[in-house]
């Protein structure tokens, strides 16, 4: 059997999210349409124009993290080692039992250690050098969850981090699909962001993207007409991907049977963004027509020309209204490195149940917007196919095609 | 079955004491050092307080200075890079299908000085947890996620295909030369813009590094500080860099008459699983890594005929390479040059893996071996040909390039001189 004939399965998930931790949580929160955003409760907001995000409810360092490691890491990476531990576990992989260089990880980073690297810089300037941290260096920089997980499992394959802010999630998981083809047995893979500290935040307000709502309900509000951007997020998904022939056939989400990547041409260039055409070489990387496809998770970003040109693209590649479209993220802000892998998470689960969770909030489309997007309530139906896009800040553009078993 | 290869037909490079590629080649045979005391800012409570800083200024480098306000200095010096590196290679992108074009740029700490910066304006000099949001610039959404840098590059040559930052520690240079290949191999891209950059030199890093105590702290003689394999030396000189590669499909190469460097014959990356920041003096992860490299060039240790090796001048580091040497290479490691050129222009990180494949290219196109400057004393732990002070010529087909970093990441590239008809 030659390489790449090799399927990449996802076996196990481990979410923390503000929708829940947990596997169970999450989906119920989910269909439910319960939301995971309210007022920052991390910091006093109120002299901020944002104020609501999605927080991470009821997570304690001390039941995800073993103690040494809490004050050598960020909760970026908090939130990455307790989901992996969650996704060996869903997947029931002891990873002392395979071979230790055919296992791996690669994670998403969107902007590494932040509330670490602010208590730190607030550290040297406020005394002097000697007072910064002795895991400064490896609790900001971008591959420390990487390295944590790849410490803690004992995974010694061919490692990987990749900061494509947004889309980083699928982008792994594309990655990941490569070293299975390329022998390795499990990839721990996904990602998980943490940047809800007052310099986090002051950062992403300079995109202008972000909403000023005071209203958790109508804050954000993907594809409406009433758009005004989107609110920031923590947590993430954790996932493990492993070689079909090898994995517990029991344990299997769904196969990773498409990717591509594409990036917008440069501001002021007369050629179209990427998104259609990624979606396209996705679906074609899966040997899918856009027919087959039954679901499609969209990027969603509530940036109203962001929103209507991702509209444009899912309909010119699957027709208007010819494929049912939602958001969950709506429930969780966009979680940055976290975000896509979230919603892989998300679309797996939607797969193993067959309906489509619905995007809360919005109530009527922005006009040009041409797409089923699922609102009110769940929308049962046999599922087999589901696109998910996801974007970066910048122009990058990401497509995955997951299949159920 | 897949007969695509891949090749390196551009550089550039922006290095201390060195920009531009004939530059960087002139500094790393001449054994001339770019390490200094820091100037880019008051390092006077530091610890370490030298490093292999670059009198660099982006307009005189051809940056607009609307791009110089917008840009990290980390993605001024890649911009810098990838406009050297398309002019060298001679590439019309205008005939080539944009979605065919993409950018692989590794970085160990991204826009960190900028991000630094603005924390100051932000905080009232740091005296402040919440910070006055009103003072931001405009873009420093751009500092704060590192994949800004990528953005710059894939804007500098309008690529619309695969782009993306890796971000590995001080592997990420090699790893993304090594993602860069891996893209053309399998027929996702056909040109990629692949290197590094890093631009670290700023108060919280030499903190960071201070802390744990990995930097030379030689401060009276900053010129040489930077000793690898020698028995005086006292850790790593931290230093600034890029270099960004042209890298093509071989046959679309030949085809249009490309000058070729180099090929990338094969590369693996593995992790120890052991520590952050410490190694384990066996180099037995470096091995497994240097030997799937060469499993992937189909080539056997004995035809390795140069080692760039990742010669931090850490205690650590230098026997740990040591012995992955001896490990993956058996008696062959004894018999070739193994030379560090972070002995001349520092350790920067994330880019100097970019750096050092740069070498290596103009080492295989050249027929000479960089030296490994400040070597005087060989620590007697460290026993092999070490290529002390002077360049020298050598004839080589086959290069083995290595680094290793924070997290516990072990990378290893194999470069094939062009024309050679050996995969």
């Amino acid at each position: 059997m030659s390489e790449s004939s090799r399927t990449a399965v996802v076996t196990g998930i481990g979410v923390v999210a503000p929708t829940g931790i947990g596997n169970d949580a999450h989906w119920q929160s989910v269909l439910a349409g319960k939301t995971g955003i309210g007022r920052i409760s991390r910091f006093d907001p109120s002299s901020y124009p944002v104020r609501l995000a999605g927080e991470v409810p009821g997570f304690e360092e001390h039941d995800a993290v073993p103690y040494r490691l809490i004050p050598q890491t960020d909760r970026w990476t908090h939130f990455a080692l307790g989901a992996a531990d969650a996704a060996l576990a869903d997947a029931g992989v002891d990873p002392t039992r395979l071979p230790e260089y055919e296992m791996a990880v690669v994670t998403a980073s969107s902007s590494g250690g932040t509330e670490f690297g602010q208590h730190e810089m607030e550290r040297l300037y406020l005394n002097d050098p000697s007072w910064v941290s002795a895991y400064q260096s490896v609790a900001w920089f971008y591959a420390a969850t990487t390295g944590q997980i790849s410490i803690r499992h004992g995974m010694r394959g061919p490692c990987g981090v990749l900061c494509t802010e947004q889309a980083g999630g699928l982008d792994v998981l594309g990655d990941a699909r490569r070293l299975i083809r390329a022998g390795s047995q499990l990839v721990v893979s996904g990602g998980t962001d943490a940047s809800l500290c007052p310099y986090g935040l002051t950062a992403q307000l300079s995109t202008g993207h972000l909403s000023n709502s005071d209203d958790a309900s109508r804050g954000y509000l993907p594809f409406d007409a009433e758009a005004s951007g989107y609110l920031p997020g923590e947590g993430g998904a954790i996932l493990t991907v492993q070689d079909a022939a090898t994995a517990d056939p029991d344990r299997s989400y769904g196969s990773i049977i498409g990717y591509a990547a594409g990036f917008d041409p440069p501001p002021g260039s007369a050629r179209p963004p990427a998104l259609g055409r990624t979606i396209e070489h996705a679906l074609a990387d899966a040997g899918k027509q856009p027919s087959e496809v039954d679901v499609v998770f969209a990027d969603g970003s509530a940036v109203a020309e962001q929103d209507l040109a991702e509209a444009q693209a899912i309909s010119a590649v699957f027709g208007p209204g010819g494929v049912p479209v939602t958001v969950p993220k709506a429930l969780t802000g966009r979680l940055y490195g976290g975000g896509a892998a979230l919603d892989v998470a998300t679309a797996l689960m939607s797969l193993r149940d067959g309906v489509v969770p619905h995007t809360v909030g919005t109530c009527r489309l922005a006009p040009g917007c041409d797409i089923d997007l699922v609102l009110d309530q769940p929308r049962y139906r046999p599922l087999r196919t589901a696109v998910v896009v996801a974007r970066g800040h910048g122009g990058f553009t990401s497509a995955l095609v997951l299949e159920r078993p | 079955m897949n007969d695509r290869r891949v090749v390196i037909t551009g550089i550039g490079v922006v290095a201390p004491g060195a920009i531009g590629k004939e530059p960087y080649w002139d500094l790393l045979t001449s054994g001339r050092t770019a390490t200094r005391s820091i100037t880019q800012f008051e390092a006077g409570a530091f610890r370490s307080r030298i490093a292999a800083e670059i009198d660099f200024d982006g307009t005189a480098a051809g940056l607009s200075h609307q791009e110089v306000r917008r840009m990290d200095r980390a993605g001024q010096f890649a911009v810098v890079c990838v406009r050297e590196a398309l002019a060298d290679s001679g590439l019309e992108l205008g005939g080539i299908d944009p979605g065919r074009i993409g950018v692989s740029l590794g970085s160990a700490v991204g826009c960190t000085t900028s991000l630094e910066d603005e924390y100051r304006v932000l905080s009232d000099s740091g005296k402040r947890w919440l910070v006055d949001h009103s003072y931001g610039v405009p873009h420093l959404y751009g500092h704060m996620v590192p994949s800004t840098l990528a953005v710059e590059v894939a804007w500098s040559v309008a690529a619309e295909g695969p782009v993306a930052l890796v971000s590995t520690g001080c592997t990420s240079g090699l790893d993304a030369v090594m993602r860069g290949a891996q893209l053309i191999l399998e027929g996702t891209a056909d040109v990629m813009f692949a290197g590094a950059t890093d631009a670290p030199l700023s108060p919280i890093t030499s903190a960071c590094f201070d802390a744990i105590r990995a930097t030379s702290s030689n401060n009276s003689d900053p010129e040489h500080a930077s000793r690898p394999f020698d028995a005086q030396r006292d850790g790593f000189v931290l230093g600034e860099g890029s270099s960004v590669m042209v890298l093509e499909e071989r046959t679309a190469a030949l085809a249009r008459g490309a000058q070729i460097y180099a090929e990338i014959s094969g590369a693996a990356s593995r992790s120890n699983a052991y520590h952050m920041t410490g190694l384990k003096p066996d180099g037995r992860e470096m091995a497994e890594a240097i030997t799937a490299a060469l499993t992937a060039a189909e080539l056997d240790p004995s035809v390795v005929d140069y080692i760039n090796a990742h010669g931090s001048g850490t205690q650590q580091n230098d026997r740990h390479e040591t012995a992955a040497f001896k490990r993956a290479l058996g008696q062959r490691a004894y018999d070739v040059p193994v030379s560090s050129i972070k002995s001349m222009i520092g350790h920067s990180l994330g880019a100097i893996g970019s750096l050092e494949v740069a070498a290596c290219a103009l080492a295989l196109e050249r027929q000479v071996v960089p030296p490994t400057a400040n070597l005087h004393n060989k620590d007697p732990e460290c026993d092999l040909d070490y290529v002390p002070l002077t360049a020298r010529e050598h004839s080589m087909d086959v290069i083995l390039t290595v680094g290793s970093g924070f997290g516990g990441f072990q990378s290893a590239i194999v470069l094939g001189r062009a024309g050679s008809t050996r995969r």
